[in-house]
């Protein structure tokens, strides 16, 4: 099992196989769909982002309603392959990295080698343990999404598998 | 004639639904047991054991085993000797999911399809009403989460493709899957029927225990094969290989046209978290 801590230098991506388990720490934002629209609307117009892209990781997720004493609700990966038209997108424009679950499309495989950068899958169906995995959530953009919303998490030991790595393979 | 208010149908609901989103149906949780004992190490391995650990996890800290606490899917067969009172028999169940939803700190996932507003209750629920005979009322709550109704499908196959074209239609549907529907996945099968029934015998199927079988041996003959042949696709679980990739297959059957065999498959991950009820 490898202890990842976000962000994670490019020696360190090189490093990582599909097929790889890990343990993610540090910070990552949700952003699914409707988010990933707007975001990628907005490079397209030259506008700042809502956070700041360069190194950082997307995940997939969008968590349920936080019950009290709890820094989030459930919150496990929704499918990547929705992604899959705006991911290369935002990898070009610096993004780290993604956490999702299920394949993604031979553009994002490309996208990843060319920027050196991965994608982790995370246990699909596991929300319980990946909410309780969060720290802290917080509201960053999009609040009118709801559960779509764009949120900055604190993680701490999320289990993951390396599912597309920066040279090209995938565990699919 | 038995009178029953509208509410006493609704305090059901509400009672089913934070119960079956925050627990696996035990056949589910068997089914799961299982697939972890059928694997060698690795990824798939890791992915079926982390899985029965969240579900521990949720069922203990009562939080939702998927955060996709799905779209409410309720099947009412109310007995024709029975007498509604109260509120519209719609409006209750949505009042209820709403409630339900709002309380268990459930994900609302209901939106538009054109302006994807969502809703922010989690209604409409989907209502499926059937009157039979007698004086009693079943009650099936199903949430059903959309990475994997993303990935079913329906065929109107041509009668001549027959048992073997349905078959093939089933492991086809699982194939072209992948790893999107969280899979090991359950899989509900219409066969028969018209278009629209045929899709509603899918998810009915989905309704049943997993690993039980049609009561008609030819079509549970279907249900054997197909798995079988599904779980020699080697997607395994969560698309990283191995010897489940699904944990059933159910198919329900109507009559159909002289002209037409349509199928339907409706694809449920391995979060069964079905409830059922009779009043």
């Amino acid at each position: 099992m490898i202890k990842l801590t976000l962000p994670i230098d490019k020696q360190q991506v090189e490093k990582l196989r599909a097929g790889d388990s890990v343990l993610v720490s540090g910070t990552i934002y949700t952003a699914r769909d409707c988010a990933h629209k707007r975001l990628v609307e907005m490079l397209c117009r030259g506008e700042e982002l809502p956070f700041e892209i360069k190194d950082a990781f997307i995940y997939y997720a969008g968590p349920c309603p936080a019950k009290p004493g709890y820094a989030s609700g459930s919150c496990g990966p929704t499918t990547s392959a929705r992604m899959d038209v705006y991911a290369p997108v935002l990898l070009d424009a610096g993004l780290g990295g993604m956490i999702g679950k299920g394949e993604m499309c031979e553009d994002v495989r490309q996208a990843l080698m060319r920027n050196n950068c991965v994608y982790f899958a995370a246990i699909g169906g596991a929300g319980a343990l990946y909410g309780k995995a969060i720290k802290s959530s917080e509201l960053v953009a999009f609040p009118e999404l709801l559960s779509e919303a764009v949120r900055r998490l604190e993680v701490i030991d999320f289990p993951a598998v390396v599912a597309m790595d920066s040279k090209g393979n995938s565990i699919y | 004639m038995r009178v029953i208010d509208t509410k006493e149908i609704a305090d059901k609901v509400y009672e089913m639904a934070l119960e079956a989103c925050v627990s696996l149906t035990p056949d589910c949780k068997a089914a799961l047991n299982k697939a972890v004992e059928n694997e060698r190490d690795g990824a798939a391995k890791f992915a079926l054991e982390t899985l029965i650990e969240n579900c521990r996890t949720a069922e203990n800290d009562k939080l939702p085993v998927c955060q996709d606490t799905g779209m409410a899917v309720v099947l009412l067969e109310i007995g024709q000797d029975i007498q509604l009172t109260g509120a519209p028999l719609d409006d209750a169940i949505n009042g209820a999911v709403r409630a339900a939803y709002s309380d268990g700190y459930f994900r609302k996932s209901v939106c538009d399809p054109i302006t994807r507003k969502n809703t922010g209750d989690n209604t409409p629920a989907v209502i499926h009403t059937h009157i039979c005979g007698g004086e009693q009322i079943s009650l099936t709550f199903l949430p059903k989460g959309f990475g994997s109704e993303n990935m079913s499908a329906m065929y109107m196959l041509k009668p001549a493709q027959g048992v073997d074209g349905i078959i093939d239609a089933i492991v086809q549907t699982v194939a072209n899957a992948g790893s999107r529907p969280c899979p090991p996945v359950y899989v509900g099968v219409g066969i028969g029927g018209t278009f629209d029934t045929c899709a509603f015998l899918a998810k009915k199927a989905l309704a049943r225990e997993v690993g039980s079988h049609s009561d008609r041996e030819d079509i549970a003959e279907i249900e054997r094969i197909a798995l079988e042949r599904i779980n020699a696709l080697d997607i395994g679980c969560q698309g990283f290989h191995g010897n489940t990739t699904a944990i059933g297959v159910s198919c329900e059957w109507a009559y159909t046209h002289i002209a037409g065999l349509p199928v339907a498959v409706n694809i449920q991950c391995h979060c069964v978290r079905c409830r059922r009820a009779v009043i």
